[in-house]
């Protein structure tokens, strides 16, 4: 009798947290969602920014879509189905398209591999001629320079 | 030529190639009179199904680009039945064509202003980037070889009809 005492909530407890009956038709996404990743055909901007009266269409067209639980893709998919492709903001990942994403990344990779190639040149021009360092560096101060520090040295000898 | 000079002209070759592309892929300024209208296919706004201006070869035709969210069309389609109704056995037709447009809200618009002449769609506006139009509704009238003979960048009015278009039709009754 104690078990099932406590059986009851548990059972009620997990049916709160099992997603089904109701869960069916629960939006999985938002019109705000959505709207940040569309354009508007007409104004040429993104459907969240545009107010235009046919924006405001698109919008109940995904409200209606979003109520019925359809997923932020299958939406997309709806509004290509209305106004084809260029509905979408962001550039597919194949055909013409994927050059979108594929030139930012090779002109970066020609940026670095530039810039290396700068750097190298810049520190080779910088060596001496057949010496591994600075030319002052490896032959000393000169006779001059030496008697001369040694003077200072001298006068500030306490 | 040295490798330097090499990459320097590929490289404005492929800026130039960019910016021509940029400049053709915005499609043409627009159809004037006299030239060929385009008549590339497009589905049926109803029933399912494609349809083209040059189903319409040997007769007069009024291309009309509406939307359903376009409020002079609203106010320009009531006219338009009309002179469809009073001009269809004239070898001349309407063909109405639903840009960039929800196609229910298309249908419910048909239904709602009773039209009968026959309904296009260009969901993705290419149709209305042929024939150069800046918004709508526009209009443009349709020679039986398929050439352009009036052009309304707005809504046309019955008055407009009779006055202009109904003159070009065999008879050349209003």
């Amino acid at each position: 009798m104690r078990r099932r005492g406590l059986l009851v909530p548990l059972v009620a407890a997990l049916a709160l947290l099992t997603p089904a009956g109701t869960m069916a038709a629960a939006p999985q996404t938002s019109v705000s969602e959505i709207s940040s990743e569309v354009m508007c055909p007409v104004c040429g901007t993104l459907l969240e920014l545009a107010e235009s009266p046919q924006a405001k269409r698109q919008k109940v067209f995904i409200a209606r879509l979003v109520a019925e639980g359809r997923s932020k893709e299958q939406v997309k998919d709806a509004l290509v189905a209305e106004y084809g492709t260029e509905v979408l903001a962001l550039p597919q990942g194949s055909g013409f398209d994927l050059s979108a994403y594929l030139v930012p990344v090779i002109a970066f990779v020609i940026a670095l591999v530039a810039l290396a190639i700068g750097i190298l040149r810049w520190r080779r021009a910088g060596d001496p001629p057949g010496g591994e360092g600075p030319a002052s560096a490896a032959a000393g101060p000169s006779a001059s320079d030496s008697e001369r520090l040694d003077a200072d040295l001298a006068r500030y000898d306490l | 030529m040295s490798a330097r000079s090499a990459i320097a002209v590929v490289a404005v070759l492929a800026l130039v190639g960019l910016l021509t592309f940029g400049l053709l892929s915005k499609g043409s300024s627009g159809l004037a009179l006299g030239e060929a209208a385009p008549a590339s296919p497009l589905p049926r706004l109803e029933g399912g199904g494609s349809g083209s201006l040059a189903d319409y070869r040997g007769r007069w035709v009024l291309v009309n680009f509406w939307a359903s969210w376009c409020v002079p069309c609203r106010e320009e389609a009531p006219a338009l039945e009309r002179f469809q109704r009073r001009h269809a056995d004239a070898d001349f037709t309407v063909l109405g064509i639903d840009s960039r447009d929800l196609s229910g809200d298309g249908r419910a618009f048909v239904e709602r202003f009773g039209l009968t002449y026959p309904q296009l769609r260009d969901g993705d506006g290419d149709a209305a980037a042929e024939y150069g139009t800046t918004g709508v509704p526009e209009n443009f009238l349709v020679d039986p070889r398929g050439r352009v003979r009036l052009l309304v960048r707005g809504p046309v009015s019955e008055e407009y009809l009779d006055r202009y278009v109904a003159p070009l039709l065999p008879g050349g009754r209003s």
